[in-house]
């Protein structure tokens, strides 16, 4: 399927049978029988500025893309529009962050990661500056193509020193990690899931908190373990009740925060002699995976390992359930690898 | 020259500020037997009208709430700011001996967690302005009449980044945001003009919305009138001061030759650099 459609770039197409709408920058990820929530981010940020005003809100021309305007319509002199210059958004963070202020600075995630990294490393990162990078369409959570699809955000920020790194999985993630975001005194990139996002994991575990650093069991299985992040915990939830019904018992571990990784629980969970597979939103190099894998290595802890995440490839364009599909990211395509490889 | 110590500077002249910053540079210069010398002499008349004239500061608490910020986005200038910092008594003398040496306070480029009074790590070039805006937002958000001085080089106009943050700068009406740009004609490959030119730089800091004046950096009654001229303006917008210098201002034995952006000096000419730079002090 690799670049099947610009290989075909001198071929006229037809109207196809059935339509299909791309979702553009608006897609709603929840499957189907998911309460949803709307603009989680912006609603919890909005609140716990009422309570904390060293919050101030910033963003690069996509405030309403971000859910921040939710924050901007609530506290209106503290939000601040630095227009579509994402070097000037992270270096003015780092600036009020030098005067007492946290900051939330908002914008795509493939501009944070692509266009302002070396003002995350060094006017961030490197004085360990407590910003707050909360960017959205992360993975391939859009159909519009590689230009907005951050298919490699993790990779590049792992590498960055005192930066902690959140990848939500649902609405209870994302309004949760707003206050952690606050009381963690470093910076934080978190990938933002926006618009009408699902409560997904109170569904399986109605006690759930989530906890910076913190990986946790959202549904014990005795044959395959699942390590996950962001939306793909999701979907391997959707597909272990799927793959119960034969008789397949999957469990899903959660794995939130990217970096610090939890480890501790990660090799506990590691050592029960289950299929372990990592499923991402993101790059099979350089993220989730990657991380998981060479914390096994280091251990000694060697069990049957497996990766669902996106190729090594510029994804293409079209509308994002096909796309999930074609590149495994569906409820279906988890369930069909994991009875594969069992 | 014998060191003065601090207590007894406070009546100098901002001539003999300057001096004494080229040499607090040069005696680093040849403690290491290199360093960016070149910028540190030609920017030494600014740094002295910046300390000894137009910045609000406490040297012994340099992180004072009420200090106006300055603020080295030319991280490779540190050698300056220490010369200026050391002049001015945030840090000591003795300290000169352990330019760029393991565990020093005073690494060969500026960083804030090193060095007390160096705001930022500066360095990666482009940055610096664009954290004088957060920090501009920041102090008007707080209600403090303090200025965030960044001071930046004629190379870094160069960098997308100065003119993202130069138009958000004017965006936001900060006028409380001074950018003093270093115009020494030398970047890393050559002059500057050759390499990637701004000309007109005054005019395009003015298009940009900025209140803006180009002076000679080496010329302190200009310098004192320009940021006297940038503080008084009464009107919304930010302020720039485009300071044309001299690299290796001082030495003319050093100010002579061609490539100057990381002056090679030789060990013998150590001695001669500082004797001729004596030579010129203010009587």
């Amino acid at each position: 399927m690799t670049h099947a459609a610009r290989a075909r770039k001198y071929e006229p197409r037809q109207a196809p049978t059935e339509r299909v709408a791309t979702s553009a920058m608006i897609a709603s990820l929840a499957a189907e029988g998911y309460d949803t929530v709307s603009a989680p981010f912006g609603h919890a940020l909005a609140e716990a500025a009422r309570h904390d005003d060293r919050i101030v809100g910033l963003s690069a021309d996509l405030a309403k893309y971000t859910d921040l305007h939710v924050f901007a319509q609530a506290h209106p002199d503290r939000f601040h529009q630095m227009g579509m210059a994402e070097q000037l958004l992270m270096s003015a963070a780092a600036g009020m962050a030098h005067e007492g202020f946290v900051p939330f600075a908002t914008t795509y995630a493939v501009f944070a990661a692509r266009r302002a990294y070396d003002f995350i490393c060094m006017a961030i990162a490197e004085e360990n500056l407590p910003v707050k990078m909360v960017c959205g369409l992360p993975g391939l959570t859009t159909g519009y193509g590689p230009s907005h699809q951050a298919f490699e955000d993790l990779a590049i920020f792992r590498g960055l020193p005192n930066l902690t790194i959140i990848d939500p999985a649902d609405a209870a993630d994302v309004a949760q990690m707003v206050p952690a975001m606050i009381e963690h005194p470093g910076p934080v990139y978190a990938r933002l899931l926006r618009g009408k996002v699902a409560n997904v994991i109170p569904r399986y575990k109605p006690d759930y908190r989530f906890e910076i650093g913190r990986a946790q069991m959202i549904r014990e299985g005795r044959d395959v373990l699942v390590v996950s992040a962001g939306i793909m915990t999701m979907r391997a939830l959707d597909a272990a009740e799927a793959l119960a019904a034969d008789g397949i018992d999957v469990a899903v571990l959660h794995c939130p925060t990217i970096k610090p990784l939890d480890t501790d629980t990660i090799l506990a969970e590691a050592g029960k002699g289950r299929l372990l597979v990592t499923a991402e939103n993101h790059s099979v190099i350089g993220g989730l995976g990657e991380a998981v894998a060479a914390t096994l290595m280091r251990a000694g802890i060697t069990p049957a390992f497996r990766q669902i995440g996106l190729p090594d490839e510029f994804l293409e364009a079209g509308a994002l359930p096909s796309l999930h599909d074609m590149y495994g990211l569906s409820t279906k395509a988890v369930g069909d690898r994991i009875r594969g490889w069992l | 020259m014998t060191a003065v110590s601090p207590q007894s500077r406070s009546n100098l002249s901002l001539a003999q500020r300057a001096h004494n910053i080229r040499h607090h540079a040069l005696r680093m210069g040849e403690v290491q037997g290199q360093g960016y010398v070149g910028q540190a002499l030609g920017v030494a008349d600014v740094l002295a009208v910046s300390y000894f004239h137009a910045l609000n500061t406490r040297p012994h608490d340099p992180e004072w709430e009420g200090r106006d910020r300055f603020l080295l986005s030319i991280g490779h200038y540190a050698i300056a700011l220490y010369a200026a910092l050391i002049e001015a008594g945030v840090l000591p003398e003795a300290e000169i001996e352990t330019y760029g040496m393991d565990d020093s306070r005073l690494p060969m480029s500026g960083m804030a967690s090193y060095t007390p009074g160096m705001e930022i790590t500066g360095g990666s070039l482009g940055h610096g302005l664009g954290i004088g805006v957060g920090m501009a937002l920041g102090l008007r958000r707080k209600g403090g009449g303090q200025f965030v001085y960044n001071l930046m080089s004629d190379g870094e106009l160069g960098e997308g980044s100065t003119w993202e943050a130069a138009m958000g700068a004017a965006h936001h009406k900060l006028s409380n945001l001074i950018c003093i740009v270093d115009f020494n004609d030398q970047q890393a490959d050559g002059p500057s003009t050759e390499t990637l030119s701004a000309e007109p730089v005054a005019d395009k800091w003015r298009a940009f919305g900025w209140h803006s004046q180009r002076v000679d950096g080496n010329d302190l009654d200009a310098l004192v009138a320009a940021f006297d001229a940038a503080r008084a303006h009464d009107g919304p917008e930010p302020r720039v001061i485009v300071a044309d210098t001299r690299m290796c201002r001082g030495v003319p034995f050093l100010e002579a030759r061609e490539m100057t952006h990381f002056v090679r000096v030789e060990p013998e000419e150590w001695g001669r650099a500082l004797a001729v730079l004596e030579e010129g002090a203010p009587r």
